[in-house]
């Protein structure tokens, strides 16, 4: 049964994301996996390879799409050519729901291809509103915004990164990609306590979680997805899930890639609590 | 400030080039970033600029290799960065990144210098091969369709297949470049260095040759195929909408061969077409009288 109307896939268990190098074991070997996650624009292209691997994955499994650089953030309107490709996809994966980030990434028409941070600011909430709402009307898809990591916060800030993600997406009325990598991430960089964000994100609103590794440098902490979730993230993961209840989960594992089995293994960690009892019944 | 002046000036911080050391430059205006205790706003921000030019680098690293053996490591990364502060992504992609690249690179010889002709063509080339590899396979005309052809007939010539006129066989030096990195891992230092030399080597004794070449894709591989010049003028002309009796009128207007050969040809040539598919219906728009 759904824990939540943004979360009607609870069964969909723990999944993991698509990468070139694990194409050939997934294609020879088919192991079970849940589902997995697939970064849209790989496959936002007219035909080729990229298509055909996708479509062999999706006789076979349940996909999930995952985008990049929709910028719902970026004051500038949503481009309708990326809008009018990633429909196509929609339609080829029959993806549930679809995600992207809470952040910006292009201006005057000039792409960054990184995820940048938001100023936390009205204004920003909504601009950015107003764009998921209009990328969920044309998509016809369910939409959850997810949290970034950041490495840099703005004097014009009105308001914290929870209150800003919770502005969003109540005045889209859409759901939440909670990557609960990026709040440990973001809390070491700027100083916040985690759980304090982790306790105020509208569990009613969490469609599907994100756990991930990183990278700690001398002055910072980078969110670099090429190493296995480290124990506090577990934590946090807990606690999630026991406010949430069960929530589709994803490791991304995304440079440095070891094989198949390892990255899978380290998703399954998830089982462990992915069942834990809920703190708060919907 | 509004959220689009702050984005504005957050990407002009970022997407300036980096300083010879890849700092990001010592004068930026990071006034509107917040400090922490660790990091100045500058050093915030220099996370993001080094994450953007690394990235970008990465990309047209990964989508040239090609370009890299014709310039040398080093001159490749002085002309990167060169093209990737003239030209940045107007894309949401990076598979587009080096769609200007030929064109930028005419107007700046400098950063190929002697090797400025060949380093057009290889270029052109790797980005037909971007797009050979992608792009959209429409339906193929078989040769059920080419039976009775007349002379109002039109084709279409597959997304996928990309003509080129290069004046140097550049091609036979990608394959090589394509075999060196494909043996990397599976051979020892010496031996990589080996054929590194080797491919260094091609480079410089690459004569200049008049080449057609069609670029395509087959069973999702990528394949580059010689062609004659007629055929590659016949197949720009359908491609470009012309109708079958004028593209071939068009195709040996210039051309030595007899009537006969004409017609052998052409028959080699249709056949080949079908069984490579390379032929589609036109598009509307490129219907020519």
């Amino acid at each position: 049964m759904p824990a939540n109307r943004f979360n009607a896939f609870t069964d969909y268990g723990i999944g993991i994301g698509l990468r070139i190098p694990h194409y050939q074991h997934i294609l020879d070997n088919k192991p079970v996996v849940d589902w997995f996650e697939i970064i849209s624009e790989n496959y936002m292209v007219d035909g080729g390879r990229p298509l055909a691997t996708l479509d062999m994955i999706l006789e076979r499994y349940k996909v999930v799409q995952h985008g990049v650089s929709m910028y719902f953030g970026s004051a500038e309107p949503l481009n309708k050519d990326h809008l009018r490709r990633l429909k196509a996809l929609v339609k080829r994966t029959k993806t549930p729901w679809l995600s992207d980030h809470l952040c910006w990434g292009s201006v005057d028409g000039t792409y960054s291809h990184d995820l940048l941070p938001m100023p936390y600011t009205f204004e920003a909430a909504e601009i950015t509103a107003r764009k998921v709402r209009a990328a969920r009307d044309f998509l016809e898809v369910p939409i959850a915004v997810e949290n970034v990591s950041s490495y840099a916060e703005f004097h014009m800030s009105e308001m914290t990164e929870w209150e800003f993600l919770n502005e969003v997406v109540e005045r889209a009325d859409c759901g939440i990609l909670l990557d609960v990598n990026n709040i440990y991430v973001s809390s070491r960089n700027h100083g916040f306590n985690p759980y304090e964000y982790l306790n105020s994100v509208p569990v009613e609103r969490v469609a599907q979680l994100h756990i991930a590794g990183h990278s700690n440098f001398q002055k910072y902490v980078l969110d670099t997805h090429d190493h296995p979730v480290i124990d506090p993230v577990w934590k946090m993961y807990e606690q999630a899930i026991r406010r949430i209840g069960p929530t589709a989960t994803l490791l991304e594992w995304d440079d440095r890639i070891p094989s198949f089995d390892e990255v899978h293994a380290e998703a399954l960690k998830a089982e462990k609590y992915i069942h834990a009892p809920a703190l708060v019944s919907l | 400030m509004t959220l689009l002046e702050v984005q504005r000036r957050m990407a002009r911080a970022i997407m300036q080039p980096l300083t010879g050391a890849d700092r990001i430059a010592p004068r930026t205006d990071a006034r509107y970033v917040k400090p922490n205790d660790r990091l100045s706003p500058r050093e915030r921000l220099e996370i993001y600029s080094r994450s953007y030019w690394f990235r970008v680098l990465d990309s047209l690293y990964d989508d040239f290799p090609g370009l890299r053996a014709v310039l040398g490591q080093r001159t490749f990364h002085q002309l990167s960065r060169a093209y990737l502060a003239d030209c940045p992504s107007r894309s949401f992609t990076l598979r587009n990144l080096g769609s200007r690249l030929a064109d930028w690179l005419e107007l700046h010889p400098k950063y190929a210098g002697k090797r400025h002709a060949v380093a057009i063509e290889m270029v052109r080339l790797e980005w037909a091969h971007i797009e050979a590899f992608d792009n959209a396979a429409d339906k193929v005309l078989g040769p059920e369709d080419l039976l009775e052809l007349g002379a109002n007939f039109r084709a279409g010539l597959q997304p996928h297949v990309r003509l080129l006129e290069l004046q140097h066989p550049v091609d036979d030096l990608r394959i090589q470049v394509n075999r060196a990195s494909d043996e990397r891992g599976a051979v020892s230092n010496a031996a990589l260095k080996q054929k590194h030399r080797a491919v260094t080597g091609r480079v410089r004794q690459l004569k200049p040759r008049q080449i057609f070449l069609a670029v395509h894709r087959r069973n999702d591989m990528v394949y580059y195929r010689r062609i004659e010049a007629d055929e590659y003028r016949l197949l720009g002309a359908l491609r470009d909408g012309r109708p079958i009796g004028g593209a071939i009128r068009y195709a040996f207007e210039n051309s030595p061969a007899s009537t006969n050969e004409q017609r052998s040809k052409l028959e080699t040539w249709f056949a080949a077409w079908a069984e490579l598919g390379w032929l589609c219906p036109p598009k509307e728009k490129e219907v020519k009288r």
